[in-house]
Formats: C-alpha cells, structure tokens, sequence
C-alpha cells in the first residue's frame, strides 16, 4: 500500500514527543527503532511473554500488540523512564539486585514495570496477589522465586 | 510492523459504520489482541482496519433507568472487572473476564472483541450466554438487537454484517436480580491460557423452600459454539439444595454436552472435566446465591456475619483480596 | 576473600536499567531483514521452486534457495571438534536443503528492505513437492524407512552404545524381586525468553556475525565450515544473551545467515527468528523410550539393572547420541550395582532435532531411573527413602572406564538426609499413606549424579587473559560465555581471590569477540565455574607472579637509588638472595588488598604505583599481562535431591505442588546467592517438565501443534510454588575452588520425585511425563479412582483427603 503515516504526539518517560509513524508500526517498533527504547524486549510478538511490557497512562500493556498509531495522547513510560536524572535506581530494581532476580535480564524490563504498577497501587500484597498481578510476564531463568521475593520485600517496606 | 492495507479511526459509531461501507474489505479492530495476532499469522495479513477503540461511547458502563445494564463493546477486560456497576450488579462477569490471559492483555483486550472474536474459549462468552445478555448492535439500517445463540455462528464466526458494530452488551433487570453466579476456567495453567473447558452457572434460589429455582449453565469448549444445556437446567430447577444436588449436574451434563476430541484434549477428558466444573460451579453459585437471599431476607444488621460466612466458603479465592474487599464495601 | 560470598552480580545495573544490549538491540538501522521458507510437509523432496513472483515484491532484496547454496554438508552441536575423522560430529545439515526430513525445514531465504516485504515475499513463494511418509516414532524409524531420513543411515540409526558390567540376565533370572517398567518423556523445548537472533555483515572481506549464542569460538567454525571458506575468515561476536539452556549451545541460523550477507555485497542483514520457528526449527530435548529392569535379592539390594534407551533424534544429528549415552553411562553411577547393562539407540526421524538441553540427557534417564527406583522399593515394601539409602555409593566411587569421572566428594547421603528433614519425610509419608477422597496428598523424592564438564568424552579447553591496568585495576577477558548463569560474576570473584585485590578492581569483558577474547569452547556441562574457573586461576596466578617479578625489579632499582645516594655500594640482587634479614623484609611475598607485601605481611608497595611504573617508567616499561590456554582433564560427580510435597484434585486430574526443596553437592559455592539463583531456576524447569511441558506434534503429517508460548505450557509465575535450594557444601579436590557442576543439575530430579509424590498420594505409578490433566484422568479412571469422587473437593476444602 502507499506508505500511511499519522503523525501524533505522546509522552515518553516525561519528555513530550512528536512522531511521524507509520500506521503499521507497532508501539514496540515505534520506542525501539524510533526512540532507541531498547529496554523494551521482543520475545514473541504476541502478548505471551510481556517482554516488551510498557507502561500506558499507568496500566501496564504488551506493546507489540499496540499499534503505535493508539499512542497519540497517551503516556508511555519504559524501562529507561524509571531511573533518576543521575541514574539513581528505584526502589524495585534495587531489590531486583539485593534479592537476585535476575539472570539473563532478558525479561527483566517487563518485569520490573509490571512491579512497578503493582507496586504504586500502595495495597498490602500477599504473594498470591503478587503471582497473580505479575503472571503476564514469563521468566525461564529464575523459577520467579526471588521475583516474588523482590516484590514483596519492596511491598513491605512501604506498608511497615 | 504489520501487514496492512489501509487503517482509519472512528471517532463515532455513526463514523465506524460509514468507514466500513467505504472500506468492504476493512475489518473492525478494538482492543487488537486477537485482530493484530491474525494479521501476524497471515490470516488477515493485507487487510485494512477501521478502529474503534477511540469512540468515548463505547467505554462506558452504564445503568438505565430500567435497571437493565449497558456494557459499552470497548470496555478492556481490567476496567469491566473494577467497575463498581459489574461489581455490584454481575460481578461474575467482571470475575470472569479476570481469567483472560495476563494482567497486560486485560488491559488491552476487551468485551466486544472477545465475543466478536467468535472463539468458542472466549472467557467472557459462557457467562454472558448464562445472564442471558441481549447484544446492541449498530448499522446503516439503524439498531437491531441479537440474543447471544443467533450470534454465534460457528468457530469464529459470528453474525455481524460488514457496515455492523457491535456498540453494547445489555444485560437486562431480570436477569440479573436476585441471581448469583460462578465462572470456572479450566486450563492447563493458571495464567497466560487459553479455556480447555469452561463453565459458567447463574442462579437463583428460594431459601424458604430451600430448592434451586431458577439454573443457567453454559460451557465453553464443549461444543463449537458456547453450549447452554437447557435439559440439564431444566432438570436441575426445583431440585432440593443438598449434596445430591452437584453429582446429579455433573452426570446430566456429562449427557449432555458434546466435546470434540482434539489435539489440546481429548472427548472423555473434556467429559469427565465438564461434569466436575458444572458441579463445582453450581456449588458455588448457589453460595453466593444463598449468602445474597440472607442479606436481602434478615436485613442489614445480619450483613457482617454473612460475608463472613460467604468468605468461609471459600468463594473469594478466585478474585483478588484487595477487590473483593472494595466489593464487600460497595455490598453494604 | 570474596569466593564464597554473595556478592552482587557485575552485571546487574545494566540489566535493571535496561542498559544491557542484546544482539537486536545492537542491530543497525539499515539492516536487511531476512527470513526463511520452511517446508510444510515432513518427509520428501522439493520436485519444483518458484521465487519469480517473490523476487517482483516491492522491497525484496534477494531470494535464495536451496539450489543457490554451498553443496557442502556441516555439523552443528557445540562440541570441541575432533581432529580425528571417526570422532568427528555428523555433518548431515545443509544451509537450505531440497530434502525434507521434518515439518519446517529450511527450504529457501529472502533478504528484504522490512518485515513485511519479506513475509510478503515468503507467502508468494510456490513450492511442489514429492512426499513420503513421515515417521515420527524412533521405534518404528529403526525398523527401516524409505527413503532413510539421512541416506547415510540406511536403518535411520545414527548411533547406538552398550556396555555390560557382571551379567545382568544372569542377575536378574536369580533376583528374589524383579521389576520392570517402560518409561517416556516428552519432547520439550528451552524457552529462553529471547529468541535466536543475529544479524551479518562483510569487513575487509571478512563475514562478522553477531549472535546470540553460548558458543562464539564454535559458531566461527562451523560458519566456515559450512561456507567452505577459511574460519579466519569469520569473526562472531557475542553480546548479552536471554538465556540459552543449551539451544544455543547449537550453530543454528548463523551459518545461513553468514551466507546471505555475502549475497547482498556485505550489507548488513538480521534473521531474527520468530518464537514459532523456535519450537519448530532449532533444538529440543529429546524424548526417550526407556524399558528398564531392576533385580533386587530378599534384603533390598540392588543386584542388577538393565536398560534400553531408544532416542528419538529428529531429522538432523546436532548433538545426537552424546544425549542418549550419557544417560547409560548415569546408570552405572550412584546405586551400587554388581551387574549393570545398558543398551542405547539415538535414531533418525521426521520430527524437529533433538540438542542439547539443560542436563543433557539425564532429565530424560533420571525420570525412568528414579521412578523404577520407587516402584522397586514398593515392591520390596520399603519405604522408598531408606531403599535408596540402602542401596546408593557412599563415598568414592569412579567410573569403571571413564577415568576420571569419580566421585572425589560424594554428599549425595546428606543431601537426602536434608531434604528429608525438610519435608518431613517419616511423618508425612506415615500421615498420607491410606487416603480416600477426592483430594490427596504425597510426598516423594528423587536423587541424581552429575558430571562437571565433558572429560574424557571430549576435549576441555579454556582461556583466559588479563592486564594490569595503568591504575591497578585489572582487565579480564575469558572466551567462556556470561548467559545468565552469573559466569562474569564468579570469575571476578575467583580473579579478586587469587589476586587478592578487591572486585571493584576488576572489569571483565562482557562481550566475546572471536577476534579478541581467548578460546573457549563455550557454555555448556555445567563446565564453565570448574574449567574456565580452572583458567581464570592459572592466569591470576601467572599475573600475580609477574607482578612481584615487576615489584622485586621496582623495588630493588629503589633500594639501589636510595643506597647510591647515600654513596654506598652493593651487589645486584639475589646476592644476598633474601637471607640476609634486611633484603628480606623489601623482597615482595605476595598481593594483598591491591598491595605488594613482604613475607611478613607488611605493605611495600601499592598495586596503582606498580602498575603506573610499569606503564611509564623510562628505565623499564612494560605492561604486565597474563595469558592462559588450560587444558583442563579433570571431572567431578555432582549430587542432589529433590522431595516434593503434593496435593492431587482427582476429579480434575490436577497436581499442585505444595513445597518442594532442591538439595545439591556441587562442591564449595563461589557465589551462595547465584548457586541458589541456578537452583531455583532449574527447579522451575523441572517443575514444567514434569507436569506440564511438551511441544505435540500431529501424528499424521509430524507438524508441530503447539509452537508458541500460548499452546505450549511454559509455567507462569502463578503456577510455580515457593522453590526452596538447600545445599551440602564438601569442598573438592580437583575443582579449581573447591567446586563442582551446578549449572545444569537442579532441572534433573524434580519430574521424578513429583511422579513418586503422586505414587505415594494415589498408588498410580505414571510412567510418562509431563503428568498432565488427561493423562491423569486416563490413569485414575484405570486405576478405578474417578468413581469415588463427584463433583465434589472444591477448592474451598483442601484438607479433605489429607486428614485421614
């Protein structure tokens, strides 16, 4: 087909964007290729594996089934967003370090924002309701033991 | 980056349906957890889209003044689950939708998709054949309402004419009042799955007599299309509420569904399943259902002791903690 | 001493951060995009191809085929390759092949501008063929196919090993108790969350290729081999990767790969590969059929054991009978066993290939091993726990032929003892015996040993090299591969160790570059902490030498300024060879803490001042470097056990893993924190394998049905328990830090104990994995259990059956 693009204007870890996509693009596509976002992973195309896991306007969602065309308006937030303006960690990716929660570190950018989202409702967690709310990301090295463990630890530092 | 031929978006129904009559070969896209996936095998690669997800109209949950319920089709699965309207008035829908995939895809999937998607494993689809809900949809002609059996056709085909968008799902007043209901997904795993069999029960009890009054039953995956077993509920209604009661649903459902065998489970598995969540889920519909006709019949005070038992129960595990306290809130 | 710590991994800011890049990540803009086209049928011959209309797309750059490549024949596992022919790894594979073995294979390649042109270009291409019958069933394959899968192996028998210790029929016909059981496991596949990906370009002629893969040093080679073009010619480059467990222990698309960027002038193209064509196209584990006997005399002994293994190895070699034999060769180890046969047989068919995957072969024997060994101990009515007490090698033990595999320390007794008090094995065994109801409970465990490395079957060979940086740090390069596991981590550590200087000081390369990091065969058997570990020490300790040879040279040339301004004479050093208690005490002993110090500990010089002196200094500047080449023929049998706690749903025909503990021997931990990482990840593995994992193929046209993460049952994050790794740490004789195989163990014996666990909980003895639903109603319905429960034991009662 002759090339469609719209252009649209979003928010990408707090700095205003103004994009020219093409309407095929996926929302992967656009944070990697257009952006240089490369913490956001391609691990099956199809919303199985949440490696590519961002956030939108505070929910988490798998962006290679989002197409780039629906970011308009939105914000968006991955991985590179979570740190501070000198590189200081969150909380979270502190305890994904002290627990050990990571090994290839593949998985780990859609992992750490789905805690992330979970982790800003503010609720107290049981581990079941950790599993439950972070089951949309696959992990094949960690058996998710020290995952859960990061989570939780994180989850009761704030509710102490 | 996806194989496509041509992508606009509505902003209105009225729009949708004027860029599918311009557009015949374009296909509807919503939430696109099913669409963009198809498009990636192939099967649809090439096609042209007409989104919908941006029409405001259509995220709505909204109660008329008739008491029946309006389910906008472009509502995700996580919003319908935390709207206080399902919560109070069908939260086995919201419980239901609950299941599908993981937190990611509920966020972007959504109700109208699921169904228009025809799948017969549609988490949504058996508790909205069981609350017998009416589907609004939208076309150059004007409105017309479907029930859900003229609407599924068949494995992923459903009866929705190009030019057509489905704008709500309806669940009317009485079919909902005074009912309680239970959705058991059976799937290999707990997450990230697809049903191998589904079940969901709604009900209705008289506690004074302490009989089944009123049953609906539909399975996903035991059929090509979501199955209601009118025989089984007929049979079921009026029948005393004991134990009896859950091995005699199972043995009649087992009669009467009609799985296939197929790579993903054979017949007599999907049999000896059917029977045993038709029976676990009727057993907990009729929980709930009993812990509902109590509040109602003792009044406010009696409230706390029966959430209490309803806990006991052990009905609150398939929902979260921390929202089935919100719905306890919104109960009172 | 920072071995032994849980000290943080190096590499974990990056990956938090996101910062970690991972070969697409690495990919450049303009890269070509190329994808293959894979046959749909499982067993023929291409009679016709037709590429014009594909070539007509717009945006494809470049159609290949089978027509079009290299009429040369290449092998693919991560092995050493032999420099003798008779050991020499089959090279049965092509880079694109008119010969169809499975569903899938690699008919043709398009290089296009973008994804969509190229899937465009795939879908246009129109292919005939001749087919022939597929046969998926290595039992049926070894009675002959025609044609044979692979024309060299008429009987479709690739390989097949024997071996007998005593007699075993002779045993068995004068066993007081004899057992017997046929065994299965299913195909499954690695699932490491990034797909295979690498992408090719030309540089001054040569091919660089980027990739994701355990093995660059190998990849280099088999890439020249299959391109017929001499292996200098390749450079491949390995940055971080998503897992491997074994898949990428194989050359999979790299090769083609190489080839199509020669096809496009140099440019440079990606083949990312789908997470489809993962299943279907590159390695799995392979399924087993075992028929296994077991002898036992009226005490509980063990008199003799036999085993058939017959492989199922798909349509292509890769690492082939290596997995079924190294199965036989565990049958000889752990239970002490007077006669002992094994027969084993890896055999062609049409299915996707059988590699290498975690454990190698022993998941596969360990499930039938253990699980014969639960059906002996009930038919001996011993408690299956005291049976195998009764029955395993206490203390040393070696292999009769494989010198020097041997157990140099043997903790498998405590590992059972500690698994066994952690799940209380007495009482609950006692508490569980006897239930009715529709939910039950079990308990049941497994055990298994476990080779480091791959000596004496093969060659292991590691390098290592370091340099004493301008202010004292230290550089580190190894050719083994950092995948996860946590190598990068543990080899620091072992560098801080035996130099004596702090971690922080040490930076190592986390990149290989076969042009610039040392050879190493790469990660795999568990090898990497024991024989690059074996490496990263010679080399410390080659460093640490020079570094006092500079400091007694620095130290002394001082010694001599200071003499002569003060205008006195003396002798070269040496003469007074450090006897003299004055030349003693300025004479270097040894590093500590990034200081030189003498004999009695006192700090001479700091590291930073030696190394600047010996940058800069104008009497005698060189830079100090170390640079090892180990050959390493040392192997040590690791241990372990797993005990499960279980809760069966009959009537759903479903298992829920109540607790479960993975105990190890792998010698002294260098990082207790990454050793218990590997373990729970293993045991997640495990956990799949045993109940919910297996790529089905259809039995009729041998294509694969469940190739994505959707289908496949991959668990999720709700259906892992809590993992718990407990570990009996002997410090070992031959591993270079008292350590010993840890990668790969802890996905081996939890399938086992989880199907004895269900034996325990229902008296059903399943004797195929993974235990899934349907296959266990199938077995409850036999065994007569489906009866006695309707539609009853919901969720809400859990205590039911236990409380009897």
């Amino acid at each position: 087909m002759p090339e469609q693009m719209k252009m649209i204007q979003c928010v990408v870890n707090g700095r205003k964007e103004t994009l020219c996509v093409d309407v095929r693009e996926s929302l992967l596509d656009m944070l990697r290729n257009r952006l240089g976002l490369t913490s956001v992973k391609k691990g099956c195309e199809v919303g199985e594996c949440g490696a590519c896991t961002v956030i939108l306007d505070g929910e988490t969602i798998d962006s290679c089934i989002y197409l780039a065309a629906w970011a308009d308006g939105r914000e968006i937030t991955t991985l590179e967003g979570l740190l501070g303006p000198n590189g200081e960690l969150t909380r979270i990716q502190e305890a994904f370090l002290e627990e050990g929660a990571v090994q290839c570190g593949f998985c780990t950018p859609g992992f750490i924002l789905s805690a992330e989202v979970l982790l800003r409702r503010g609720e107290k967690l049981s581990r079941e309701m950790i599993r439950k709310h972070m089951a949309g990301n696959l992990c094949r090295c960690t058996g998710y033991e020290n995952i859960v463990n990061a989570v939780e630890k994180v989850n009761r530092e704030r509710n102490e | 980056m996806y194989d496509l031929e041509g992508y606009w978006e509505a902003g209105t129904v009225e729009e949708a349906v004027q860029l599918l009559e311009d557009h015949p070969a374009a296909k509807i896209i919503c939430g696109g957890s099913d669409v963009l996936i198809k498009i990636r095998e192939g099967k649809l690669a090439g096609t042209g889209l007409v989104s919908i997800r941006g029409i405001p109209l259509l995220q709505k949950v909204t109660l008329k003044e008739n008491g029946d319920l309006y389910i906008g089709a472009a509502m995700t699965f996580s919003h319908l689950t935390s709207h206080p309207l399902i919560r109070r008035l069908v939260p086995v829908l919201g419980e239901a939708v609950d299941q599908v995939g993981g937190p990611q895809v509920r966020n972007i999937g959504t109700i109208g998709g699921n169904i228009c998607n025809g799948a017969v494993s549609a988490d949504s689809a058996p508790t909205v054949f069981s609350l017998e809900c009416r589907l609004r949809i939208e076309g150059k002609a004007g409105v017309r309402f479907s029930d859900m059996k003229s609407f599924y056709l068949g494995p992923g085909r459903v009866n929705l004419a190009q030019g057509e968008v489905l704008t709500h799902i309806v669940v009317p007043r009485e079919k909902y009042e005074g009912y309680a209901g239970h959705y058991i997904k059976y799937s290999m795993r707990n997450a990230m799955d697809i049903a191998t069999l589904s079940c969901s029960t709604v009900c209705k009890i008289d506690l004074k007599k302490n009989v089944l009054e009123d049953v609906k039953m539909t399975f996903g995956v035991a059929a090509a299309v979501p199955l209601r077993v009118p025989k089984t509920e007929e049979a079921l209604k009026g029948q005393p509420l004991r134990e009896e009661l859950y091995g005699l649903a199972a043995g009649l459902v087992r009669q009467e569904i009609n799985p296939r065998d197929s790579w993903r489970a054979s017949r007599a598995f999907r049999l000896q399943i059917g029977g045993e969540i038709a029976a676990r889920s009727l057993r907990e519909a009729v929980l709930r259902a009993r812990a509902q006709e109590e509040v109602r019949l003792r009044g406010p005070k009696q409230q706390e002791k029966v959430q209490i038992e309803a806990e006991q129960t052990g009905q609150q595990q398939e929902i979260m903690q921390p929202e089935s306290d919100q719905h306890r809130k919104e109960v009172r | 001493m920072v071995v032994g710590k849980s000290v943080p991994r190096v590499d974990g800011y990056e990956k938090v951060t996101g910062r970690a890049m991972f070969t697409a990540d690495l990919a450049p803009g303009n890269c070509l995009v190329a994808k293959v086209y894979h046959a749909s049928i499982a067993n023929g011959r291409v009679t016709a191809i037709d590429t014009s209309q594909a070539e007509q797309i717009e945006g494809v750059v470049k159609v290949v085929t089978f027509q079009d490549v290299p009429k040369i024949s290449y092998p693919t596992p991560g092995h050493p390759w032999s420099v003798e022919t008779a050991h020499q790894d089959r090279a049965d594979r092509r880079l694109l092949t008119g010969r169809i073995r499975y569903y899938g294979d690699d008919i043709a390649a398009v290089v296009a501008e973008n994804e969509v042109a190229a899937s465009r270009a795939l879908r246009a291409i129109k292919v005939t063929y001749e087919e022939y019958e597929p046969c998926i069933n290595p039992r049926e394959a070894m009675k002959g196919t025609k044609p044979p899968v692979q024309e060299e192996c008429p009987d479709n028998i690739l390989a097949k090993s024997e071996y007998e210790i005593g007699s075993a029929d002779q045993a068995l016909a004068q066993a007081a108790i004899v057992v017997e059981g046929k065994y299965e496991t299913s195909i499954v596949q690695h699932c490491h969350i990034e797909p295979p990906v690498s992408y090719a370009y030309m540089d001054k002629g040569r091919i660089v290729v980027v990739t994701s893969t355990q093995i660059p040093h190998i990849v280099k080679r088999v890439i020249g081999q299959a391109l017929g073009i001499p292996w200098g010619q390749v450079r491949v480059i390995k940055p971080y990767i998503g897992g491997g467990f074994g898949n990428k222990q194989d050359v999979l698309y790299e090769p083609l790969n190489a080839f199509l960027t020669t096809q496009v002038g140099g440019r440079p193209v990606k083949l990312e590969l789908t997470r489809e064509e993962t299943f279907a196209n590159t390695r799995t584990r392979h399924k087993i059929y075992y028929d296994l006997k077991m002898g036992l005399d009226a005490q509980g002994h063990i008199v003799a054991r036999d085993m058939l293994a017959v492989s199922n190895q798909g349509g292509y070699a890769s690492h082939g009978h290596a997995i079924a034999a190294n199965g036989a060769t565990s049958w000889r180890h752990l239970y002490q066993v007077p006669n002992v046969r094994a027969r084993a047989y890896t055999v062609y068919t049409n299915t996707p290939v059988g590699g290498a995957m975690r454990g190698y072969g022993i998941p596969q024997y360990a499930f039938a091993a253990e699980a014969i060994t639960d059906d002996a101990a009930v038919k001996a009515g011993m408690d299956p726990y005291d049976f195998r007490m009764e029955n395993i090698q206490k203390g040393y033990f070696a292999d009769p032929w494989l010198k020097p595999i041997a157990a140099n320390t043997n903790g498998v007794a405590e590992c059972m003892e500690k698994g066994a008090a952690y799940i209380q094995w007495k009482e609950k065994r006692k508490k569980y015996a006897g239930q009715t109801g529709n939910i039950r409970r079990g308990v049941g465990m497994a055990i298994f040993s476990y080779k480091t490395g791959v000596w004496p079957i093969s060659l292991e060979i590691a390098g290592a090299r370091m340099v004493l940086q301008q202010d004292g740090s230290v550089t580190l390069m190894v050719g083994a591969t950092e995948i996860g596991q946590g190598a990068d981590t543990v080899f620091t550590q072992m560098t801080a160790e035996t130099l004596n200087i702090s971690m922080e000081k040490i930076h190592i390369q986390t990149v290989q570059d076969t042009d610039v990091t040392p050879f190493d065969t790469g990660a795999y058997a568990s090898r990497q902490t024991f024989v690059t570990g074996t490496a990263v020490r010679e080399c410390a300790e080659k460093l640490k030498e020079k570094i006092l040879e500079y400091a007694k040279e620095l130290l002394w040339e001082r010694r001599r300024a200071l003499q002569t301004s003060a205008r006195e004479t003396e002798e070269v050093p040496g003469a007074d060879g450090g006897t003299a208690p004055d030349s003693a005490s300025w004479l270097p002993a040894d590093l500590c803490d990034g200081c030189i110090v003498n004999a009695a500990g006192d700090v001479l010089l700091a590291l930073e001042e030696l190394a600047q002196e010996s940058y800069y200094s104008l009497r005698h500047s060189s830079a100090i470097t170390a640079e090892v080449s180990e050959q390493v023929k040392k192997n040590s049998l690791s241990f372990g056990a797993t005990f499960a706690e279980i809760e069966v749903d009959i009537a759903l025909g479903k298992i829920r893993v109540l607790d479960i503990i993975n105990v190890h021997d792998s010698g002294r931990l260098i990082n207790p924190r990454l050793a218990r990482m590997q373990v729970h990840g293993g045991m997640s593995m495990g956990l799949g394998y045993g109940l919910a994992e297996q790529l089905l193929l259809d039995e009729k046209t041998g294509r694969v049905l469940n190739g994505n993460l959707l289908d496949y049952k991959l668990p999720t994050m709700m259906d892992t328990p809590d993992l718990t790794a407990g570990f009996v740490e002997l410090e070992d004789p031959v591993g270079p830090y008292g350590n010993k195989a840890l990668g790969e163990p802890p996905a081996i014996s939890p399938a086992p104990a989880l199907r004895n666990a269900l034996l325990h909980a229902t008296g059903v003895a399943v004797n195929e994995i993974p235990l899934s639903p349907q296959r266990l109603i199938a077995a409850f319905e036999k065994a007569g259990l489906l009866s006695a429960s309707v539609g009853n034991g919901s969720e809400g009662k859990k205590e039911d059956g236990a409380d009897v």
